[in-house]
């Protein structure tokens, strides 16, 4: 097992080095510059020569090979550069976000399962029941909607029945865990809701398949009460495809975060990936899509893990 | 010889005919998705005809005005009627799900085939990309991409929005097709055809094609929607067309946030219209799906 995981930690690196070389050629073919949205932005007419020097300053004159290896030398120390817009260190703004737009993201996970679970597993113990269609189309729905209207709608739906909106500071969840939630359970909200959607979707139909087996007959029949036939006979194979999907709609989860944080208007990594692409930040990009790359490449082993926790019949070696 | 000609033509016909026929017979869902999507498309043709405003006309003596006889969906804060501007913004929306959804799943599709066929190292190297393509969530791969590509705009329509999209979904649909056509490669018939001396472009082109095209439409059509979600999502945050365009996405950005209390109408009705059209086109993808491959069948 750990044999397994080490190999596996080793073969991200070609993956992500393949990412850095992709992102940073992808970047260096944009037409115009940092320096022209910078000193030309406000519409000044800025000479030529300025500009050139500009563009020395911030090394964008130098060959890109030269380039990339220094940024490449920087990545190996973790060391991402300096923001070419605010000349600050590109792992400071991004930490300083990472941790709000984290918490988002694991709380719209819980909120998406504590959602999905029991009404997944409903639709799949009364099949084609009028339940059933109702969950069915409350999850097709759940699919259909933006996750930025929703939070809109959420909005929408504290001032009218509220007439109250968090204000949008943020404070970590264990220095001040009310004050964390009334702010973050809403974009939470937002973007959990489509992921229990998805998640819904796969649990009932594995669902349905799996109380047709024979042990739960088994089950049944021995006399198991059936909260106890569901809950620790079902669910656990049940859970099996469930726990990729999962793992799959992390990706969707974060990029529902990045449109939904500019709604609630949170500073989170959202907002800064946003504004990078707008001053075309190259170096503030390129750290974060190494950020982003890095934190999927491990949800996806750490999905890979569970399962073999889940289902002791697979074996990594 | 006139028999050998009418043969082949006339089951081309009935068939046309009759596989819509059996899609709407077995999947009636669907067929309500198809229904919606079909007035969309008629309102995106018809837009002069339907909306009863000029979609930029602005009306200050009726800003923010609520739904009324006049306004049916009310009026956003330049006085613009926004039942006109949404049925305008079926042009782009449906340009955007259509275009982007059949050039990415395209592009994907012959990515995968060939990589499949050929095998060896350029399957190897393909699949690499693929690979790290797909560690990065679709919108964070369209985001950067729209980025890159900068803006350019026909009317209502930005085109780098559409190929931005279209990128985003390729290395998805690579890996599929790539799987399906890896199924079909060593089938006699492919052998067949290179032993017969047909050229790699042929075989791929007209043998092999055309028998992924199961998983090819069936993500063509799921992708629809999505790309409309999508297109909407990065119009929002300002990777899109830009104001006066009558644009679904557009309409919930800037102005719309300024004004929760005072015309919740501008917010309310243009997010119905994208999860209304995502809706059918979900509608129609898993229809498609579950009748093209009914294992996968609910």
């Amino acid at each position: 097992m750990v044999a397994y995981v080490l190999k596996r930690l080793a073969l991200m690196i070609p993956t992500l080095l393949g990412a850095a070389v992709l992102i940073f050629l992808a970047l260096r073919v944009i037409p115009g510059d940092i320096v022209e949205v910078k000193l030309r932005g406000d519409g000044a007419a800025i000479s030529e020569e300025v500009l050139q020097k500009e563009r020395q300053r911030l090394g964008l004159d130098r060959p890109l090979i030269e380039q990339f290896g220094e940024w490449m030398g920087g990545l190996l120390r973790l060391d991402l550069g300096k923001s070419m817009w605010t000349e600050r260190p590109v792992s400071e703004e991004i930490g300083s976000r990472l941790n709000l737009s984290l918490h988002v993201a694991v709380l719209a996970m819980i909120v998406g399962l504590v959602i999905a679970i029991p009404v997944g597993s409903l639709a799949a113990l009364y099949p084609n029941s009028g339940l059933d269609y109702a969950i069915r189309i409350g999850t097709m729905s759940g699919l259909a909607i933006p996750s930025f209207w929703m939070g809109m709608l959420i909005i929408l739906a504290l001032l009218h029945w509220a007439n109250w909106l968090p204000t949008p500071t943020f404070v970590p969840i264990w220095q001040d865990p009310v004050a964390c939630l009334t702010l973050l359970i809403w974009p939470a909200l937002a973007v959990g809701f489509r992921f229990s959607a998805v998640v819904a979707r796969m649990l009932r139909s594995t669902m349905v398949e799996v109380l047709r087996e024979d042990y739960i007959r088994t089950a049944r029949a021995k006399g198991t009460t059936e909260r106890r036939v569901v809950t620790r006979h079902a669910m656990p194979n049940a859970m099996l495809p469930t726990v990729t999907v999962v793992g799959i709609e992390f990706a969707f989860l974060i990029g529902g975060l990045i449109i939904t944080e500019q709604v609630f208007n949170l500073n989170g990594l959202g907002k800064l990936f946003i504004e990078a692409t707008s001053h075309n930040d190259f170096v503030l990009l390129q750290g974060m899509v190494m950020v982003i790359a890095t934190v999927m490449v491990l949800t996806n082993l750490v999905v890979d893990l569970l399962y073999s926790v889940l289902n002791p019949r697979i074996r990594y070696s | 010889m006139s028999t050998a000609e009418s043969f082949p033509s006339r089951i081309a016909g009935n068939r046309a005919f009759e596989l819509p026929a059996d899609f709407l017979r077995r999947q009636p869902v669907a067929a309500g998705g198809l229904i919606v999507i079909l007035l969309l498309i008629f309102a995106a043709i018809f837009a002069e005809q339907l909306a009863p405003y000029d979609p930029f006309e602005n009306d200050y003596g009726a800003m923010l005005a609520a739904p009324s006889a006049e306004h049916w969906l009310g009026t956003d804060s330049y006085g613009r009627d926004i039942l006109s501007r949404l049925i305008y913004g079926t042009r782009p929306a449906l340009v955007i799900g259509f275009a982007s959804s059949f050039i990415g799943c395209s592009l994907g599709a012959v990515i995968g085939t060939v990589s499949a066929y050929f095998g060896g190292k350029t399957d190897l190297i393909i699949m690499r990309f693929v690979d790290i393509m797909l560690t990065m969530p679709v919108i964070v791969t369209a985001i950067v991409t729209a980025a890159v590509l900068g803006r350019n705009r026909i009317g209502a329509i930005d085109l780098n929005l559409v190929a931005a999209i279209a990128i985003a979904v390729v290395p998805t649909v690579t890996r599929v097709v790539r799987s399906a056509a890896l199924a079909i490669r060593d089938l006699p018939y492919v052998d067949a055809a290179r032993v017969s001396g047909f050229s790699n472009t042929r075989i791929v082109l007209r043998h092999m094609l055309p028998n992924v095209a199961a998983p090819y439409l069936i993500m063509l059509t799921g992708f629809i929607g999505q790309a409309i979600l999508l297109g909407a999502a990065l119009t929002y945050v300002g990777l899109g067309v830009s104001e006066p365009q009558p644009d679904w996405g557009l309409m919930l950005s800037g102005e719309a946030a300024n004004f929760y209390r005072e015309a919740p109408w501008m917010i309310l009705f243009p997010g119905l219209a994208v999860t209304l059209a995502v809706f059918a086109f979900n509608l129609m993808g898993d229809g498609l799906r579950d009748w093209l491959d009914p294992k996968f069948a609910d």
